[in-house]
């Protein structure tokens, strides 16, 4: 098990090594999350006043959307040169190699999630630093979830030539129950009372998702991926 | 085996469903619904039907992708369509119900929202099997297995959260009245669901013959 975690590890410092030198995935995703946001302000504010509880949507959708784009470039770097062949060829346990993996975009979309969150909160004047931590439960767990089953999905695709398109055709039938989530549980802690009964429960539903999703990418991704 | 069993569940489909209307039309009237209470002898045995499916999609994908059995995806092809159709027909006839029962055509509640995911999801496979391309079978059979992991979601979604949808819980208390067309159509919907899903394996199965007898004539 031991042996597990440490190959995990190595992918994810690998895949955050390379990034840290180009930092192509975490700017463009950044920026396309941070465009996203504004066009929604756009529409959605007017004279300085947000429409009522648009906050929550657009949060989970700006998170749902840059997201779909890192996902779609997850393994991008792999298709070169056959390095996913090197990757599946290398005698550890494959679902070691995707858990790393994971652990790599989850960071990635961490940082693109603090950056989204100020601006939600500053553009429509949303409360949702009132209750912090549950939030951060809420966005831990809802990344989990849509990243768990993208980064399967975007192993699956590697070798389709319509990837592009399909990644997310795939991708959001799945995990809109976890988006639904997201959003209802963000929007009972912004409305003007907060239900923290309700934010629990959806938080508690996040978590019984994450570990189905979770253990059905474990459980199905050397099967797919093995040629 | 496909060749035999397909004229019974056949002819049996079609001797439940010829008998079926008249079964539904001596069925007492329902006091608060009237007559569109007998839309229900057909919205739920189309559910149950996109249940089956759905769990021969599932558990066919399961078999596809640890086993390789070429069987099993054409299998889950066959079944995924079938759900679709039978989701849809029970997405159709759910709204009719709803007009009368709660005045509006449809209301996002945890049953209808999974029900509609669930649907998605079906369509996504369909056109990942169509547009996927070469090797687009395996991602295919991991999405099915993904889809039947829903449907224990879908099935228990009126007990967890209290929806306008009725429970689960309705159908086994029904007076016999009720229960006898229901139960009847129920086996009509199974029936054509199997004897579908036969015919539907079977084509796919002479489609495989086709390509590989074509790549064979090619290789000479």
């Amino acid at each position: 098990m031991n042996g597990f975690f440490r190959v995990a590890w190595l992918v994810m410092r690998k895949d955050l090594r390379v990034e840290s030198r180009s930092r192509e995935m975490l700017f463009t995703t950044l920026f396309f999350a941070v465009s996203c946001v504004l066009v929604f302000s756009f529409s959605f504010v007017r004279g300085g006043q947000a429409v009522d509880g648009a906050a929550p949507g657009i949060l989970w959708i700006a998170i749902a959307f840059s997201g779909t784009l890192a996902l779609g470039r997850a393994f991008e770097r792999e298709r070169q040169h056959d390095a996913l062949r090197g990757l599946m060829l290398a005698p550890v346990d494959r679902p070691a190699i995707y858990l790393g993996k994971l652990f790599g975009l989850l960071l990635l979309l961490a940082a693109v999630e603090a950056v989204v969150v100020v601006m939600v909160a500053f553009l429509f004047q949303a409360p949702l630093f009132r209750h912090g931590w549950m939030l951060l439960a809420l966005l831990v767990l809802g990344t989990i979830g849509f990243a768990s089953v993208g980064t399967l999905f975007s192993a699956m695709l590697v070798r389709t030539t319509s990837r592009a398109v399909l990644l997310p055709i795939l991708l959001y039938p799945v995990t809109i129950p976890v988006l639904i989530m997201g959003v209802s549980g963000t929007a009972a802690l912004v409305q003007p009372e907060p239900d923290l009964a309700m934010a629990r429960l959806w938080i508690t539903l996040l978590m019984f998702f994450d570990v189905v999703f979770l253990v059905l990418a474990l459980w199905t991704f050397e099967p797919v991926m093995t040629e | 085996m496909n060749k035999r069993v397909f004229p019974v569940l056949a002819a049996v489909s079609l001797l439940v469903f010829v008998s079926a209307p008249i079964i539904i039309v001596r069925a007492p009237y329902e006091s608060t619904m009237g007559l569109v209470q007998k839309i229900f002898y057909f919205h739920f045995p189309s559910w149950m039907a996109m249940f089956l499916s759905v769990f021969i999609l599932g558990i066919a994908s399961v078999f596809y992708l640890f086993r390789r059995t070429p069987a099993a995806d054409r299998l889950a092809v066959s079944a995924a369509e079938l759900a679709a159709i039978f989701g849809l027909m029970g997405l159709i006839t759910g709204p009719l119900w709803g007009i009368k029962a709660w005045g509006v055509w449809w209301q996002w509640d945890a049953r209808l929202t999974m029900a509609v995911i669930l649907e998605l999801i079906l369509a996504a496979y369909l056109l990942l099997r169509q547009y996927g391309g070469a090797g687009s079978d395996r991602l295919a059979a991991g999405l099915g297995i993904f889809a039947m992991a829903n449907v224990p979601f879908l099935y228990v979604s009126t007990e967890i959260w209290r929806t306008v949808h009725p429970r689960t819980s309705v159908v086994p208390t029904l007076p016999v009245d009720f229960g006898v067309p229901l139960w009847w159509s129920f086996g009509g919907f199974i029936v054509l669901c199997l004897a579908l899903l036969s015919a539907r394996s079977r084509l796919e199965e002479q489609r495989a013959t086709l390509d590989r007898l074509y790549l064979a004539l090619e290789e000479d």
